[in-house]
């Protein structure tokens, strides 16, 4: 009941417009199957499986509007959930801001589901839990992983005849093996669309490996390293580039609070920000990444440039923004594309002459918004590179670091690979910044 | 980790922001908000049909609890009202003991049905996890309370005063930034109720009302000649408070050097925007920290924030034993160290405590949600590490028969687990204000405000930023300073730990966001200290030229 098809998704909808009495009205409708498990301490620690599907209304009358939801799908249900919009909408504070709803619009096709995602069993959850569970456990080590997945639909009509509708699946697995005397951490993360592309024996293999290389680190020299930065250093939720890309708002910058302002007003599209070697662009519909070609208000996600060969082309502009300027509105990306090159990451660490390999970042927060300064450590297995090889593992460090330097400072870029719902390449930058040592494992 | 770098976010963004609604929760009007659903006799009912469902399916224990969790968020920007939503989730939440293993179920089906169907779910999960399951689960005994109630101590409910009045209040309050010189100026409120009954085969049946308020705004000045721009948030805490608190009394106020004013129960937004665009304009001429040894002075506004990361997480009792390693980390604070009874996590003047009966505190309710009676105990006494923050399943570990009162999920849909208390710092026995503390360094940096926060995942090695600095010489301000961050590893901080302002000077701060867990859930907490004095701190200049 949860996942509904686009014919009966669509008649719910159009069931719920033809109620409506606003000047004009929007209704989405969306459903999900989910399922995880959790474990700890080498053992299954929580696990929980849930569905659940809801209607939300939006009505409008000048610029006011106001949105009501219910869970219900009985008719009685609906039509009681388009006057609580519209009695919302009557007393709701006007925003000046607020814009119509959008005409209909041409979305682009995108393979976001797959049947094996959505058969995924509670046995397969815990198998997955048990890969990792039984490879630490077999070395004398201790794992904590996560793993969860979900079928979901979403669907969008509104009044002036706009129709969206999207079924997908994902799942996302994280996997932290420690040495029992607390002196190794590896880890591992993946995501895919398609479960049949995810191996978890081979994946949790790596936190165990790393956890393995970490152990006894020693302390190096807080200073100016080159680092070659994994992709989960690079785009996971502790990431520096998507923190990049969320400050990329073209109304800070255009207001003159944010890196992306231009000195006496307007913002730097078109300026050469960082190394021209670095393209990033967004593309809902790539194979490896595929997404909503939509975003929650009905506009669509297209392929967007955002920085072609070192140069700044595009930046959020929202429908308000974009229409105090002239521009087309410019989705929030599903995910980032940066080009690479097809070096693997053992090319890169055997071009290094001397640096430092770090396999994630964490806690990362913004130190200053001017410069996009950002702080945050290494963790879960960082290591000392001298002539082409890995010599030893190192404890970690704090970093003060800037996406801007960190591009402008470029030496070498690796084979793309998928993160977050993101394609990334591990990257190799002169003169990263570390600040301070932590004896944090 | 805390939402404010979300909402930061939010406010940059345009449009009608509105926050994503939680699992399960819709949409209601403000009369809906304000409306009771159940009487306490039919959440009596109700919950007994979980209690013997779950019984006679062979549970060993059961707890159930009906919560019906209410927010309102109000968004605006400069003159303009960007969003408002009120939202209700409301549904039971079940979680039993069976062959020694817990199992969780919930459902938004508040009828006999719905609860008998999610009671006999829970118990069956148990089992099947069960065959997993390597040690059972020992539960420390809880107190039979019978039927009793507690409620947030407040004098107006936020909830019933107007959406028009709060909208006026947030407007007032970018108009009076505005009109002091600030560029842009984004305000916020938030608002909870939750309205939690909890009851239990050890016999107790609990009734909660608790309130929480968040005030929050952020105030930039551009200049346009340089191109550069500050910022600063607002130096009031979220509370567990009702609408008096933005009443602006006067006995809220705490005047602290350079004109600043600091808050404590209650709370004058206009004022605190007013001086805050008064002060981001200072901020803008500042001189840039010279980097080096300091000695900071750090008001309450602010050390709340290095309270919850460096001693609040490091002795939550499941990141000890490996329990949240795949995410927020472990704890350096291990138990070898604890057992010690020697460890010197501070120096002898600090005694940190764990307290969930704190008035007005954000974490503050009579109960937590495993039905154990809130009560307040010392983690670090003159120093030393003594204790750590466990729940009903966790105490036998530390030798301990009766749980801390702790334990807490963000809604009835999800688990409870063991959730930070409010930590805070007592404050010093002997009398000293601000000024007197302030007056005896020589070379220093008084901190005021919370601003960039990280540590590592064991809660060493932290950095932290602020809203206002001000440089001391020789026990007197000269100036303001911009782009400062200190470094320092938990331990070596809280051993530099030389002075403690008295009881006078005490105050809250708090996050209203806290995460943690997989499947992530937030929680309130705040923390209470008074000014307190560090020798020798690293500061670092975080300016940088591109």
């Amino acid at each position: 009941m949860s996942i509904l098809s686009k014919e009966d998704a669509q008649k719910i909808l159009n069931r719920a417009l033809s109620l409506s009495q606003a000047e004009e009205c929007e209704v989405s409708l969306s459903g999900n199957i989910s399922g995880y498990v959790r474990y700890a301490r080498n053992t299954i620690t929580t696990s929980g499986a849930g569905a659940d599907v809801s209607l939300s209304v939006s009505a409008k009358f000048g610029k006011r509007t106001g949105t009501a939801t219910t869970n219900e799908l009985d008719d009685a249900s609906i039509a009681q959930c388009v006057r609580r919009a519209e009695e919302l909408a009557r007393l709701a504070p006007e925003n000046p801001e607020a814009m119509p709803f959008l005409e209909p619009q041409t979305y682009l096709d995108s393979p976001t589901y797959f049947e094996a995602t959505a058969n995924i069993s509670p046995e397969y959850r815990a198998q997955v839990a048990y890969e990792g569970i039984q490879q630490a456990e077999s070395k004398g080590m201790i794992a904590a992983g996560f793993f969860e997945h979900s079928t979901n639909f979403s669907a969008l009509a509104n009044s002036k005849g706009l129709f969206a509708y999207n079924k997908a699946t994902g799942l996302e697995f994280t996997l932290t093996v420690r040495t029992s005397d607390g002196t190794g951490s590896g880890y591992a993360v993946k995501d895919y669309n398609d479960v049949t592309k995810f191996r978890p024996k081979e994946d949790s293999e790596i936190a165990v490996r790393k956890a393995e290389l970490s152990r006894n680190p020693r302390a190096i020299e807080p200073g100016k390293y080159t680092v070659i930065l994994e992709p989960a250093a690079l785009v996971s939720d502790e990431g520096l580039l998507n923190n990049m890309i969320f400050s990329m708002n073209a109304r800070a910058a255009d207001e003159g609070r944010s890196f992306f302002s231009k000195k006496g007003g307007g913002n730097k599209i078109g300026e050469k920000i960082v190394d021209e070697r670095i393209t990033i662009y967004s593309d809902p519909t790539h194979p490896e990444i595929p997404a909503r070609t939509w975003q929650s208000d009905g506009l669509p996600r297209e392929k967007t440039v955002w920085i072609q060969n070192g140069v700044l082309q595009n930046l959020l502009y929202d429908r308000y923004w974009a229409s105090q300027k002239g521009v087309k509105p410019v989705a929030f990306p599903s995910g980032i594309i940066v080009d690479g090159t097809s070096a693997t990451l053992e090319d890169l660490i055997r071009d290094t002459k001397k640096g430092i390999l770090v396999t994630r970042l964490w806690y990362i927060r913004s130190v200053d918004p001017q410069t996009l300064l950002y702080t945050g450590l290494t963790r879960d297995g960082t290591f000392y590179i001298e002539n082409g090889k890995i010599q030893y593992a190192i404890k970690n460090m704090r970093f003060n670091e800037s996406p801007i330097i960190m591009l402008n400072n470029l030496d070498a870029l690796g084979r793309p690979e998928r993160l977050n719902g993101s394609l990334v390449p591990p990257m190799r930058i002169r003169d990263f910044t570390f600040t301070s040592l932590s004896e944090a494992v | 980790m805390d939402r404010r770098d979300f909402l930061q976010l939010a406010m940059l963004g345009a449009g009608a922001m509105l926050l994503p609604l939680p699992a399960f929760a819709k949409a209601v009007s403000e009369t809906e908000l304000i409306t009771p659903v159940l009487d306490v006799a039919d959440k009596k009912r109700l919950a007994d049909v979980a209690l013997n469902t779950a019984k006679s399916r062979g549970a060993s224990y059961c707890d159930v609890r009906i919560g019906r969790y209410l927010r309102q968020s109000l968004f605006t920007r400069e003159h303009k009202v960007q969003g408002v939503q009120n939202t209700e989730s409301f549904g039971v939440g079940i979680r039993v003991i069976a062959n020694g293993t817990w199992g969780f179920a919930a459902t938004n089906r508040v009828t006999v049905d719905g609860i008998k169907h999610a009671a006999e779910t829970a118990v069956a999960i148990a089992k099947a996890n069960s065959k997993f399951q390597k040690e059972p689960v020992r539960l420390a005994p809880a107190q039979a309370l019978g039927e009793v109630s507690w409620k947030t101590p407040i004098e107006q409910n936020a909830f019933e005063v107007s959406i028009k009045e709060k909208i006026d209040l947030l407007l007032s309050v970018n108009d009076a930034a505005l009109k002091n010189g600030a560029s842009f100026v984004s305000s916020s409120l938030f608002l909870v109720n939750e309205q939690k009954y909890f009851a239990s085969t050890d016999g107790s049946y609990i009734d909660q009302d608790v309130h929480r308020i968040w005030p929050t705004f952020n105030v930039t000045v551009v200049d346009k000649q340089t191109g550069k721009f500050q910022s600063r948030s607002e130096l009031a805490a979220p509370m567990g408070m009702g609408y008096e608190y933005l009443s602006a009394r006067p006995e809220g106020k705490f005047q602290l050097p350079e004109g600043v004013v600091g808050y404590g129960k209650y709370y004058d937004m206009i004022e605190d925007a007013t001086l805050a665009a008064k002060q981001v304009r200072e901020k803008l001429k500042a001189k840039s920290v010279e980097p080096g040894k300091y000695d900071l002075v750090l008001d309450p506004s602010h050390l709340w924030l290095t309270i919850h990361e460096s001693v609040g997480h490091p002795l939550e009792l499941d990141r000890v034993l490996g329990y949240e390693a795949n995410y927020a980390g472990t704890s350096f604070a291990t138990l070898d160290k604890w057992r010690s009874k020697s460890f010197n996590y501070g120096s002898p003047i600090v005694t940190l405590f764990a307290d969930k009966t704190q008035p007005y505190s954000l974490g503050a309710v009579g109960y937590d949600d495993e039905g154990v009676k809130t009560k307040r105990w010392d983690l670090v006494k003159d120093g030393i590490l003594v204790n750590y923050q466990a729940i009903r399943d966790q105490v036998h570990i530390l030798g301990e028969s009766e749980s801390h009162g702790c334990c807490y999920a963000d809604s009835w849909s999800s688990i409870q687990f063991q959730r930070m208390p409010n930590v805070s710092l007592v404050p010093g026995q002997t009398k000293l204000s601000v000024a007197d503390l302030i007056a005896g360094v020589e070379k220093g940096i008084y901190i005021v405000g919370d601003g960039s926060y990280s540590i590592d995942q064991q809660r060493y090695n932290f950095q932290f930023t602020g809203q206002l600095f001000y440089e001391i010489k020789n026990g007197k301000i000269v100036g303001m300073l911009k782009d400062v961050a200190y470094q320092s590893n938990t331990q070596e901080f809280w051993n530099s730990c030389v002075a403690i302002c008295d009881e006078s000077d005490y105050r809250l701060g708090g996050s209203f966001f806290d995460g943690k867990g997989q499947p992530g859930q937030i929680s309130a907490v705040s923390h209470g200290s008074s000014t307190t004095r560090f020798n020798r701190v690293n500061v670092i200049n975080t300016a940088r030229n591109i």
